[in-house]
């Protein structure tokens, strides 16, 4: 039951051989005999989840069951759940209460799926290690002395470890891709604006983009179906037809040409990563693809581009947790300005703090030109690089990371070596493309390495068919840490 | 030293949407504290803002209304600064690229016309309350009127006195009334005006160094607060000294001005593009759509009423104070066409003074536009004199007789005397009686004539057309 696919799950529950409420026990079970050891999840709300449980069993009685009907899904807890403390991984946020639900968690209730619980994830999905957070750090499943990865590394390990059937996740600069890939699951960030960012606590607008963890690109394909579509409440929200992810999942790769930028393939990546990451491309070559060498000139200015820009706008958004209205505010203070200092001090860990005195920095008087606007131009370069590149290919691939998992403790006093870890997935923030992250083996120490999907604007069905042709080749997705 | 002062006006109109900038909820102005402010207002961790339509069509309208240019794109920015009754620690404002660019307004003082241009206006969502009395040395916060709808304007420093201000404060009240964007309640806060005020020795170019006032919330503050202003920093500069740059605010109760904060403590404002609102792109298809919904400009309104009804500049410049009043004038002509002196004369007069009077607005006056026809209609053809007519004004507007004009002048026995043989016969009367007075008449004392016509009407209670007794007294007299 922990080791099915979705498509499975779903199946078992509309012949009846398992009601929601029993699976989503078993979770909740599971969850509780080994969330102490993995930290995956900041809540668990047995009651709630039941009674959605109850709901969706009565639903499926009545004859309305979707794909996802009675489905267990952890939820990230930078999504606002209405009645369900929503921390986004921060001391600030430790007494917040959403009353509200975001779009994507409206989109997954609507669909009878069942909320098992929210997920650790770095302080205001600021990490990729998944230590930033509040509520402390998250084990990688193979190898717990492991980082998961980060933001969202509870998600990715709450599916690895299977204490869940499919997560979400949010990606601002690899969110979701890079710990899919050190968790060895299946990620993917769709095209920017796909996905409802209302209710979605926000860390950088102009990137974050929220998207589905999983066990492999089928069940990618059907958590898609759910969470996409256009959101009235979001002026990002893209207004399209709405589509079946799953459509194209079983069309042959023949003729396939698949773009390997030389920037990606060069210095930075470990010999482990290299040698999985050319295996898989065999395995691509055997099913009937090709593989074209490409350049994305600009692709090296990803990171310190989104390094002046994500901050930017993070800066501005995290100016709303002022103790004020809500959230953490300090026990004693003097004045107004003492009460913002104290509370935002306390409430806010050191990585954040840094974004944000970055951020308010590049926006200054003085160097608003020289940081904020300069980084604008040349993410418009790096877009064009991509556009270049896809001229030449039908779709692009490299390493996800530029090493396996590392170790707890290893680069969290070095937050450059951090960033670094984001190299090859910030730039399809930047751009806006749709992204994603599969398991194709594994490097040093047996940690997982991911395969890094980068597909044109609105690609999501091909790379997932992309996806799923490699994972019914291979099985590296179906090797389980447990 | 001759000094010159210049004025600058930045006026925050609060646009009459429904709802507010970007969430639903509601503008209504005196709700109990926060019971109008939504997850939204609250900046909540999450909400996204979604711009309001009709705060966008109400900036067309303006730039349309001053001939500026709609700009497409425009920008929405934010505004970063940390105070309690800003909620998401940024005001959503428009910084590189406002809606609405350039523009000019005519304004009136003392006869003469003058241009003020326009620099911008820009829409921006408006912060809520902050709340320092009752809560026990702490401060509430009341979030209702946060994201309620603005439309900043700003003028270029084209004002040199406190009267012109005033002048292109009210021209610019009218205006937005006139066009239904903002409510125009100074009270309630639905229009503030910032002076920016400078002085420099008269005939030099160099701006002065300038102070802004700010949140002046009616035109008799904004004179006083500029005429202040004026005289301290010619004070300042006679005195050898020199004007620091700062933001300033108007005591009314002490009439005078003083320093809120100066340009050190000035913040650093971060102003970037919203990454939540995507570049706002103004067809012109739906430009020349609210084009087509536009009244006639009051600016148009007056030059028809000179050019079409021989007007006085000044007479048409009152009538078109308002839409309303313009509306009436309108209206009352149509019953009475080609009296327009007379409507006109009636309409400033009697009605303005009465509204004036009871203090209610011209949209509530008792008296219809074709209730004040028939009235005047009745001066025109001579039925009653305009004295009579005060009467009659007077009966209707209390509501008497259904303010039918011919059934109160015939209650009130209010008829003029226009029949010559009646006439005729109460002038023989009177100058039978007053044979002194006519003979003084006769040996040139002009005088005895006007003694004579005031014994005719006092006869008469003055009911006899004073027109026809003039002229009747003068044949007999001088025939």
């Amino acid at each position: 039951m922990f080791n099915a696919s979705l498509k499975q799950l779903s199946l078992q529950l509309a012949e009846k051989k398992i009601s929601s409420t029993e699976l989503t026990t078993e979770f909740i079970k599971r969850i509780k005999a080994l969330n102490p050891e993995y930290n995956a999840f900041i809540t668990v709300n047995e009651e709630l989840s039941l009674a959605q449980a109850q709901a969706a069993d009565k639903m499926r009685a009545s004859g309305k069951a979707g794909p996802l009907t009675g489905i267990p899904i952890a939820q990230k807890d930078i999504f606002c759940t209405k009645g369900w403390l929503t921390t986004c991984g921060s001391k600030m946020l430790s007494n917040f209460v959403s009353p509200y639900d975001a779009g994507v968690i409206e989109r997954f209730n609507q669909a009878g799926a069942i909320n098992i619980g929210k997920t650790n994830m770095d302080e205001f999905a600021m990490g990729s290690s998944n230590e930033t957070s509040f509520y402390g750090p998250v084990k990688n499943p193979w190898d717990h002395a492991a980082v998961p990865g980060g933001s969202s590394g509870g998600a990715a390990c709450a599916v690895a470890a299977r204490l869940a059937p499919a997560a979400t996740g949010t990606d601002t600069g690899g969110s979701i891709r890079q710990p899919a890939a050190l968790c060895g699951i299946s990620g993917i960030k769709p095209t920017y604006g796909l996905v409802s960012r209302y209710g979605m606590i926000a860390f950088a607008s102009s990137l974050d983009q929220g998207g589905p963890m999983a066990k492999s690109a089928e069940d990618l394909a059907l958590l898609l179906n759910v969470m996409t579509g256009f959101d009235p409440r979001d002026s990002t929200s893209l207004q399209r037809d709405t589509e079946d992810y799953a459509r194209d999942l079983q069309k042959p790769l023949a003729g396939l040409r698949i773009g390997l930028p030389k920037e990606y393939f060069a210095e930075g990546m470990s010999k482990d990563v290299e040698s999985a990451i050319e295996k898989a491309l065999d395995e691509y070559r055997k099913l009937g693809a090709q593989t074209v060498e490409v350049s994305l000139p600009n692709a090296p200015l990803a990171i310190p581009v989104y390094y002046v820009l994500a901050p930017a706008e993070a800066s501005s958004n995290l100016s709303r947790f002022d103790g004020v209205r809500y959230g953490h505010r300090a026990k004693s203070y003097g004045d107004l300005a003492d009460m913002y200092r104290k509370s935002r001090a306390e409430g806010f860990g050191p990585e954040v703090k840094r974004r944000i005195l970055i951020g308010t920095y590049v926006l200054s008087h003085g160097y608003y030109d020289a940081y904020y606007i300069k980084a604008q131009k040349l993410r418009r370069l790096i877009a064009q690089d991509f556009a270049d590149a896809y001229k030449q290919c039908d779709i692009i691939m490299g390493p996800t990371t530029p090493t396996v998992a590392f170790n707890l403790g290893e680069k969290s006093g070095d937050p450059i070596q951090m960033y670094l870890s984001d190299i090859y997935t910030s730039a399809a923030n930047l751009t806006g493309m749709p992204a994603m992250s599969i398991p194709v083996g594994f490097g040093d120490k047996n940690r997982p390495v991911g395969l890094h999907i980068i597909g044109n604007y609105f690609r999501e069905a091909q790379m997932l068919n992309v996806a799923h042709q490699y994972q019914l080749a291979t099985g590296w997705h179906l090797q389980s840490p447990v | 030293m001759q000094w010159e002062i210049v004025i600058g006006l930045e006026v925050h109109a609060q646009l009459s949407t429904q709802s507010k900038i970007f969430s639903g909820s509601s503008t209504a102005y005196g709700a109990a504290p926060n019971t109008q402010a939504s997850v939204i207002d609250l900046a909540l961790p999450g909400v996204l803002p979604v711009l309001n339509k009709g705060a966008v069509e109400r900036a067309i309208k303006l730039g349309l209304s001053v001939g500026a240019k709609i700009n497409s794109p425009s920008i929405f920015a934010r505004k970063n600064y940390f105070y309690p009754d800003l909620p998401k620690g940024y005001q959503i404002s428009q910084y590189e690229l406002p809606v609405v660019q350039g523009g000019n307004i005519q304004i009136q003082v003392d006869g003469i016309e003058k241009n003020v241009r326009l620099t911008r206006a820009h829409l921006e969502e408006d912060a809520g309350k902050s709340l320092h009395e009752d809560f026990h040395g702490m401060s509430g916060i009341d979030l209702n009127r946060a994201g309620t709808p603005l439309l900043e304007i700003v003028s270029e420093p084209d004002m040199r006195s406190s009267a012109e201000a005033v002048a292109y404060a009210k021209t610019l009240h009218a205006l937005v009334r006139w066009i239904g964007i903002c409510d125009g309640n100074m009270q309630e806060g639905s229009f503030r005006c910032d002076a920016n005020v400078s002085v420099r020795p008269r005939g030099t170019e160099t701006l002065g160094t300038r102070c802004e006032i700010k949140n002046l919330n009616s035109f008799r503050f904004l004179e006083k607060a500029i005429d202040y202003e004026a005289r301290r920093q010619i004070e300042i500069l006679e005195d050898g000294g020199s004007i620091r740059q700062e933001t300033r605010l108007y005591d009314a109760n002490k009439d005078e001005t003083r320093t809120m904060r100066t340009k050190e403590d000035a913040n650093d404002y971060r102003y970037f593009p919203d990454p939540d609102l995507l570049p706002l792109e103004i067809p012109q298809s739906w430009i020349d759509q609210i084009k087509q919904t536009l009244p006639e400009l009051p600016q148009a309104r007056r030059d028809r009423y000179v050019s079409a009804f021989a007007l006085s500049a000044y007479d048409a410049s009152v009538l078109t104070s308002s839409r309303e009043m313009a509306d009436y004038f309108d209206a009352t002509l149509k019953q009475l066409p080609a009296q327009a002196k007379l409507c006109a004369n009636w309409i400033m007069g009697e009605i303005s003074g009465q509204l004036n009077k009871e203090g209610i607005e011209m949209t509530a006056c008792p008296i219809t536009p074709a209730q004040l026809a028939a009235l005047l209609a009745r001066i025109h053809d001579g039925t009653i004199s305009g004295k009579a007519a005060k009467t009659v004004f007077e009966s209707m507007w209390n509501g008497e007789l259904d303010k039918n004009v011919d059934a109160i002048i015939e209650a009130k026995g209010l008829k003029q005397i226009s029949d010559d043989s009646a006439i005729e016969k109460l002038v023989d009367q009177v100058l039978a009686a007053n044979a002194q007075q006519v003979a003084d008449y006769r040996n040139g004392k002009e005088k005895a004539f006007n003694s004579l016509v005031g014994q005719i009407m006092k006869a008469t209670q003055g009911k006899a057309n004073p027109a026809q007794v003039n002229a009747m007294l003068k044949k007999k007299l001088d025939g």
